[in-house]
């Protein structure tokens, strides 16, 4: 990167909320590069000290950590105010994939499930939203899923809840729009995580954490609305939201 | 998973579980018995196969610590020596000791013990590892350096992932002025040449000789010698302490099995001798060091049988007549590969029962893995062995239990600090069950 840009960037900062997963340390790796000061949040902050120093040592740059559990929803707002700056970049990366079979049977864990990708990440970035559209700038972007292009049997309660997630997402970047806030979908098809660990992903569809982090880096510079990592995922899933609910129930993906 | 070396031989399907964090090793150890622990699979047989599982130590790879004054670095064990350099270069510091290839993590390094082109001087990567943390059997810590628990450190460095997961290590650093080497090409035009050569390049920072095992008669052992080294601003102003641009091919397939033949490596070895021009000339230190990895995957030229590497190490009394005779049956084969490297060995750590250098030389190559390959290895074993040598673990995945015993004299050491270590023989491998480690 030319030294103008990194410049340009060492001002702005990006905060990863669920920085212990895979992709968000990626992200934060990718955001440090550029030179951008990093904020990393976390429901174990202590967990994520770590890689808090192994960015300052990498990057030379400017990491802060708070913790946060999202569930408790009420504390979003003070989090969000406790922060010397309201950052330029947040980037929702938590989510829970959880046990279908026993989000079935157990109503606390499905409950969970929602809660976990769709209520809680969504209030919090409604809260953030609220704030940027006041500061008129700042970009938004949420992990969604293609879970949530059409509810399967094998993981409909994660599915709805990313459903959700990603019309939230559209709807504050259509109310945004004007207000110079971007919002940014990211729907990243299978990725090598601790959440898929132990399963037979097919390698052509799966993406590496570092692989999204780029996409996301790069489709958020060029103010895309939503993007899939692996190309191929458009046209698997423009089919399987295309066959008919007649056929498709009794389908088994 | 499909798991495998760097040389794909042998395969084997194996669950594989990943050390994101300590509770994560320590999960994988109750749910795994018979476990590994690998690092970016760059050993090339059987060394980071597991005989029940494997943990791979890449997603802890943070730098922990960085002292400037000393020149010390802390970093987790999963850490790549190619994202370490990118960090420590433009700071003005350098690794001690580094094999031909940064794709390699610090933990397998350890692991190793491995050796650069400078162990005349600088001895092993563990000479310069100043302590660790291991993760043991039994899911406790222990921190160990060659002062603190110095039996385990010495039996880990070398000790090939069955003593413990190496968790972090601190390792002494080198200032360097510039990122540029000094290189200078010789000629050597037979065998007694090359090895004179790398007597007299001791006083070098780094020497290595490639060899040509296809050349016959007059020409036997003709070798291009390279010296190195660290550049000082004076000599290379231009280069300051950038960090080489990534420039890299890769392999897209595997080659079919005639694509090398004896025709093949014949040229490729005579074309090779002739660009080595004589002279100096200042390069990155990618050129110098990791020349392979400008062509990702390279590994799959030997299609998918797989290949293996044959490295030896013969005590310097053997001389040239000991290089001269394994040398001779290699030529005779008309096996060799493209790449033969040779190497002078300064003192082994006499303390590190698996560590392989010792004082001598040292011979590397690849060949097929297939049927003829493994009689001719069979052969090279024993004249390794008639001259007090012995083969590096990293590199192997065929010799047998024998050849270990006659070569590591302190194999009886290894064994009671690691029943001490492990009494319940979690941590196994491919290799610890072959070699009745
Ligand atoms: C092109 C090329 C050139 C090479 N040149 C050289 C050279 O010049 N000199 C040299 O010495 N070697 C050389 N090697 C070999 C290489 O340096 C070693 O095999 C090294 O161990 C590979 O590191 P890795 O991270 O890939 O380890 P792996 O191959 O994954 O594992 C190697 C061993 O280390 C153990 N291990 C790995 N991580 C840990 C850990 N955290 N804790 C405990 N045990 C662990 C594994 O169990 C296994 O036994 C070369 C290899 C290649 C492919
Ligand atoms: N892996 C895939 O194939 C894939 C595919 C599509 C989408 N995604 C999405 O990508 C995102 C990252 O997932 P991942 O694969 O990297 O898996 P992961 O490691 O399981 O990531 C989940 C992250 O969410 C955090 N989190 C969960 N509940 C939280 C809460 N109540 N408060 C704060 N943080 C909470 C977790 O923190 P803790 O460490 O504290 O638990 C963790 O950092 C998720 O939104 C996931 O749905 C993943």
């Amino acid at each position: 990167m030319s030294d103008t840009k990194r410049a340009a960037m060492a001002t702005q900062t990006a905060m990863i909320v669920g920085a212990t997963s895979d992709i968000g340390r990626a992200l934060a790796r990718a955001y440090a590069a550029e030179g951008q000061s990093i904020v990393l949040c976390a429901r174990r902050p202590e967990t994520v000290e770590r890689d808090a120093e192994d960015l300052r040592l990498r990057h030379g740059t400017t990491v802060s950590v708070v913790g946060l559990d999202l569930l408790d929803t009420p504390a979003h707002a003070r989090v969000l105010d406790a922060l010397p700056v309201l950052p330029d970049t947040v980037v929702m990366v938590a989510g829970l994939l959880g046990e279908q079979p026993r989000a079935a049977a157990e109503i606390v864990h499905a409950a969970e499930i929602m809660r976990s990708n769709y209520e809680a990440p969504a209030l919090f970035l409604g809260e953030v939203a609220n704030r940027m559209e006041r500061r008129g700038s700042g970009t938004i972007i949420g992990i969604s899923s293609v879970a949530g292009d059409r509810g399967r049997a094998t993981n409909y309660v994660y599915g709805s809840a990313k459903a959700g997630f990603t019309a939230f997402l559209s709807g504050l970047r259509n109310r945004l729009a004007r207000q110079g806030v971007h919002v940014l979908t990211v729907k990243p098809g299978f990725v090598a995580t601790r959440m898929t660990e132990g399963m037979d992903l097919p390698k052509a569809l799966t993406a590496q954490p570092e692989e999204v982090a780029a996409a996301v880096v790069k489709a958020a510079a060029r103010q895309r609305d939503a993007i899939y990592v692996r190309r191929v995922w458009w046209p698997i899933m423009t089919v399987i939201r295309l066959i008919p609910e007649q056929i498709f129930k009794r389908m088994k993906l | 998973m499909k798991i495998a070396g760097w040389g794909r031989f042998p395969v084997a399907e194996l669950p594989c579980r990943a050390l994101r964090d300590l509770e994560a090793g320590r999960a994988a150890l109750q749910a795994l018995p018979g476990l590994i622990a690998r690092g970016n699979g760059r050993s090339y047989g059987d060394a980071a196969i597991g005989a029940g599982g494997v943990l791979s130590t890449l997603p802890a790879d943070r730098i922990l610590a960085f002292d400037a004054d000393n020149g010390s670095v802390t970093c987790e064990a999963g850490l790549l020596l190619a994202d370490l350099l990118d960090v420590l270069v433009p700071r003005g510091w350098f690794v001690p000791v580094t094999p031909g290839t940064k794709f390699v993590t610090l933990g397998g390094m350890m692991a190793a013990d491995v050796h650069g082109k400078n162990h005349h001087g600088a001895g092993s990567f563990g000479d310069h590892v100043l302590q660790m943390t291991l993760l043991m059997a039994d899911g406790s810590l222990r921190r160990c350096s060659p002062a603190e628990e110095g039996a385990l450190f010495a039996a880990t460095r070398g000790g090939m992932g069955l003593t413990g997961v190496i968790l972090d290590l601190t390792l002494r650093l080198i200032p360097i002025e510039t990122s540029a080497i000094r290189q200078e090409t010789r000629r050597a035009p037979d065998l007694g040449a090359a090895l004179a050569a790398l007597e007299e390049t001791r006083g070098a920072t780094y020497a290595v000789a490639w060899i040509d095992c296809q050349a016959r008669g007059r020409n036997f052992g003709r070798s291009l010698i390279y010296v190195g080294e660290h550049a000082t601003r004076a000599e290379a102003p231009h280069a300051a302490l950038a960090v080489p641009q990534r420039r890299s091919r890769r392999i897209p397939l595997d080659f079919p099995a005639v694509a090398l033949n004896r025709w093949s490596i014949a040229a490729f070895n005579e074309l090779y001798w002739r660009s080595g021009r004589p002279g100096t000339t200042l390069v990155d230190y990618d050129s110098y060091f990791y020349p392979l990895d400008a062509v990702l995957e390279w590994n799959r030229i030997y299609g998918r049988r797989g290949f293996v590497q044959y490295q030896c190490v013969l005590p310097y009394a053997a001389g040239e007549g000991g290089m001269a005779a394994l040398l001779r049956r290699i030529v005779q084969s008309r096996r060799g590969s493209f790449l033969a490297v040779l190497k002078l060995f300064g003192p082994g750590a006499a303390k590190a029962p698996l560590s392989f250098p010792m004082e001598g030389w040292t011979l590397a190559l690849d060949f097929p893995a297939d049927a003829d390959s493994f009689n001719l290895l069979l052969a090279l074993d024993a004249i390794v062995t008639d001259h007090g040598g012995r083969l590096y673990l990293a590199k192997d995945a065929r010799m047998g239990a024998g050849m270990l015993r006659a070569g590591y004299p302190q194999l009886d050491a290894f064994r009671a600090t690691r029943a001490a270590a492990d009494p319940g023989r979690k941590f196994r491998s491919l290799l610890s069950q072959r070699l009745d480690l």
